[in-house]
């Protein structure tokens, strides 16, 4: 077995580092991409082994899960994609699948001598980037490099499109990228996060041929109207049914409706979890953060009951969001909060939540994605994989907190509502800041969860955090509610959130956090942003200072402290969104949130954003909120995404929760929402 | 036999074995993997294919003689065995391996015992088949000759 996992193992590995921090794609390219193949059939491995080097690829081999697993661990970064066996005797080929969606966020090709459609349909709805069938000839391994660039692409456009409201053609330009490479993807335009959507349903359905059903564009105008209905039925009425009467666009069918529902819940979870993209964070999530941190503190007992109750707000921030409702600009902890819904709202794939958040709740989110005023970084679609993402999302959140006001109420209580729901779903919906984002329950109830769990875990809980269950770290570090019903345990994807605002879990997390010291004060209890603010405690200092931004998105946390507000768990979640990635590695204690999730912390950032993004799907998949994108959180804390967004990941993640969009109930499994709701 | 004829024989029997549905296109893939760095790769893994398959079959055997067999283990070790049969290019082995796992669905242990009887005979007769290939490689080799690489224009 080669040692490839160190980046600079290679001849190449210059150029595969250049590779990763940009779309550049370096001379040699793919040569020196560097691989992980796992199967027990030592034959298979020997030949796979081959065969790969023959590619000039950097081989590692494993014949054990579990072994993959660790090593994926312990290198964040050491490995480009992976390759592995679906039948394995200690662990399903699957299973590690979504660890490592969750986890590690890399592209993940299956392969087995089993070529029944259902096996197959399998991979495709558990994330997996494509599926060889063995044999396995060298002409099919010369071409996988295509996944890892196109993950790629598709983080960077996540990113940037959270940055502005036009995103809804790079959302679609970007899916339709992903759509065609690999023989297993479907054509989602939204991209994976769409295509794992549709797989859900579809894997739910055990039918294929729903997935035939006519594809619509969901425009942003389109997508707003959606968030709108969304809104105004409260995430935990939203049927498609009755979102399709509010909407009341011809030709729409319910079907539509309740796919993009599906996707939407999962974007809205993967904000919370771990703002995956990192771009999003000036979004809209602001806005909505300021009004949740301010309302946090208060936590009058608007929705964050429901959010605490969830696990995910603490009721506290609930209420305080509420009260901040829109107008409020709690401005506590500086946005992070916000940020991280923006980021999710980013993260969601599409443009829509940016829209619907816009308009609703984010009012202010216009700006959203530049919120970042006070941050130096710009949200270069580069930089801000790394850096800016959390700056930015720091600074957007900051800013946001402004400006949201209004939107954090809305965010509150959206939150609430996701928040309960979620509670399991999303750890990382990083709902914590956001608190009126709930949306992405998933996020946030993982952020009180997350918080909680990080709480937690560092309390000892943590490790709940994968399904962010949100605990309602509301001021109490009780964080550890988490709902997570996921099933999966998200793996490390739980952020560590501990970052459930303010609460305990801050200053737990603090604890935990050891290493962040995280002044975050996590509001407490607003958990939403559990995983995001894990790492913001934890990481603060370290990804955050990426980004500057972080360090002072810290600052402002800190200050806030745990008001309990939003604000904390916000900027919390922007930074933990980011450190969370980064951090993971740091609290590690803390961060068991997602436990897999952060466990990538160090450095995984981009993974993270990357896993959320798998991991939601194949999350969702499950119907279990897995939260992956949580994992975010787990960016290693070493850097927040050295070469992905963090920040965009949080930004979606806060996006999606600033949205307040009804938490994907459905697409959680959170504790309070079954699938039912989800269209049939 | 000098060389030349050595090698002429090589090639006739690779054929042949080809011909017969002995091996497939996934073994020329083997042998094209081989190069200066790598030498015995395709003595290396066949080798390796053969341990785990003596192993898989003995498990097989055992599986299949409890008083209550476990299909779902049958099926899983047929199932490798299927993989790494086919990754060689052992076509005969893996379609029987394929046979042998429609029975273990519909769990009809006759049928499987049965299978499992078909599935050694071919493991043994290809790995007879592929050792003298082998050796036929070293004496080449031996002889100062290289090994000609096959071509499937057949």
């Amino acid at each position: 077995m080669n040692s490839s996992s160190g980046k600079g193992s290679m001849s190449t590995a210059s150029s595969s580092a250049a590779w990763k921090t940009g779309d550049v794609v370096p001379d040699k390219f793919p040569a020196g991409l560097r691989v992980l193949v796992v199967d027990d059939d030592p034959t298979c491995l020997m030949i796979l082994e081959k065969m790969l080097r023959t590619c000039l690829y950097e081989v590692t081999k494993c014949n054990r899960a579990e072994t993959a697993l660790c090593m994926l661990r312990e290198n964040k970064n050491g490995f480009d994609i992976v390759i592995s066996d679906v039948h394995m005797p200690d662990m399903d080929g699957f299973k590690l699948l979504e660890h490592i969606g969750l986890e590690m966020d890399l592209p993940v090709i299956m392969m087995s001598a089993d070529d029944g459609k259902h096996v197959v349909m399998k991979g495709v709805t558990h994330g997996a980037c494509d599926y060889l069938i063995k044999p396995v000839r060298i002409e099919a391994l010369k071409n996988i490099w295509q996944h890892v660039v196109r993950k790629r692409r598709n983080e960077w456009k996540d990113f940037e499109q959270s940055g502005s409201v036009e995103e809804g053609d790079r959302q679609q330009k970007q899916s339709e990228d992903a759509d065609y490479s690999s023989s297993a993807n479907e054509g989602n335009w939204k991209s994976s996060k769409k295509r794992k959507d549709d797989e859900d349903e579809t894997d739910e359905r055990d039918d294929t041929s729903s997935l035939k059903k006519p594809r619509v564009v969901w425009s942003v105008e389109l997508h707003q109207q959606f968030v709108t209905a969304v809104n105004q039925l409260g995430i935990d009425k939203a049927v498609p049914k009755k979102i399709l009467e509010l909407m009341n666009v011809p030709g729409l069918t319910r079907e539509n409706v309740a796919s993009h529902l599906q996707k939407y819940r999962l974007y809205l979870r993967r904000l919370s979890g771990v703002s995956q993209h990192q771009g999003n964070l000036n979004n809209p999530f602001i806005s909505s953060q300021e009004t949740t941190f301010g309302p946090l503190s208060s936590l009058n007992g608007l929705d964050l009951q429901t959010l605490a109750a969830t696990g995910q707000l603490p009721a506290q921030s609930l209420a305080t969001l509420q009260a901040a409702g829109l107008g409020r600009s709690t401005a506590k902890s500086g946005v992070p909060l916000p940020l991280v819904d923006q980021r999710n709202i980013f993260s969601f794939e599409n443009p829509k939540l940016r829209f619907g958040e816009g308009q609703q709740q984010h009012m202010n989110n216009n700006k959203q994605i530049n919120l970042l005023h006070g941050i130096p970084t710009t949200m270069e679609p580069k930089q801000l994989a790394s850096l800016h993402h959390t700056a930015q999302s720091i600074g957007n959140i900051n800013m946001q907190v402004t400006s949201h006001g209004a939107q954090s109420g809305q965010n509150s209580s959206l939150l609430m509502q996701m928040a309960q729901p979620q509670a399991r779903g999303p750890t990382l919906d990083s709902t914590v800041g956001h608190a009126p984002r709930l949306p992405s329950s998933m996020g946030q109830p993982i952020l009180s969860n997350g918080i909680a769990a990080n709480v937690s875990t560092r309390n000892g809980i943590p490790e709940n955090i994968r399904a962010p269950g949100y605990n309602p770290v509301s001021q109490t570090s009780s964080m550890l509610n988490f709902p997570m019903n996921h099933t999966s345990e998200l793996p490390g994807n739980s952020f560590p959130l501990g970052s459930t605002p303010g609460i305990s879990s801050l200053t737990s997390r603090r604890a935990f956090q050891e290493e962040v010291n995280s002044e975050i004060k996590v509001p407490s209890g607003f958990m939403p942003s559990y995983a995001i603010f894990n790492d913001l405690n934890q990481h603060k200092p370290q990804n955050w200072e990426l980004e500057n931004v972080g360090m002072t998105f810290d600052a402002s946390q800190h200050s806030n402290s745990l008001q309990g507000n939003l604000d904390l768990t916000q900027s919390v979640l922007v930074q933990q969104g980011f450190s969370s990635r980064q951090v993971n590695g740091q609290s590690r204690s803390a961060a068991v949130v997602s436990k897999a999730v952060f466990s990538a912390a160090d450095g995984t950032e981009h993974v993270i954003a990357q896993n959320v993004n798998q991991h939601l799907d194949s999350l969702l998949v499950d119907n279990t909120i897995r939260v992956k994108s949580e994992r975010v959180a787990d960016a290693s804390a070493a850097n927040l995404f050295p070469d992905h967004f963090g920040q965009e990941d949080l930004m979606s993640a806060l996006l999606k929760q600033q949205e307040g969009i009804a938490p994907a109930e459905n697409e959680f499994a959170f504790d309070g929402y079954s699938m039912d709701n989800i269209p049939g | 036999m000098e060389v030349g004829q050595m090698q002429g024989r090589l090639v006739d029997y690779t054929k042949s074995l080809f011909m017969e549905g002995f091996l497939d296109g996934q073994f020329l893939q083997l042998q094209q993997l081989q190069d200066e760095s790598n030498p015995d790769f395709v003595v290396e893994v066949v080798s390796l294919f053969f341990d785990d398959s003596e192993k898989l079959l003995n498990d097989l055997t055992m599986a299949l003689d409890q008083p209550n067999v476990d299909f779902k283990k049958v099926d899983a070790h047929v199932h490798q065995l299927k993989g790494s049969s086919s990754s060689i290019g052992a076509q005969r082995v893996k379609n029987g391996c394929i046979a042998f796992r429609n029975f273990c669905e519909e769990q009809n242990i006759e049928a499987c015992l049965r299978c499992l009887q078909q599935v050694k005979q071919e493991y043994y007769l290809v790995k007879n088949k592929l050792e003298a290939l082998f050796r036929l490689e070293q004496q080449i080799v031996a002889a100062g000759g290289s090994i000609p690489m096959m071509e499937m224009g057949f």
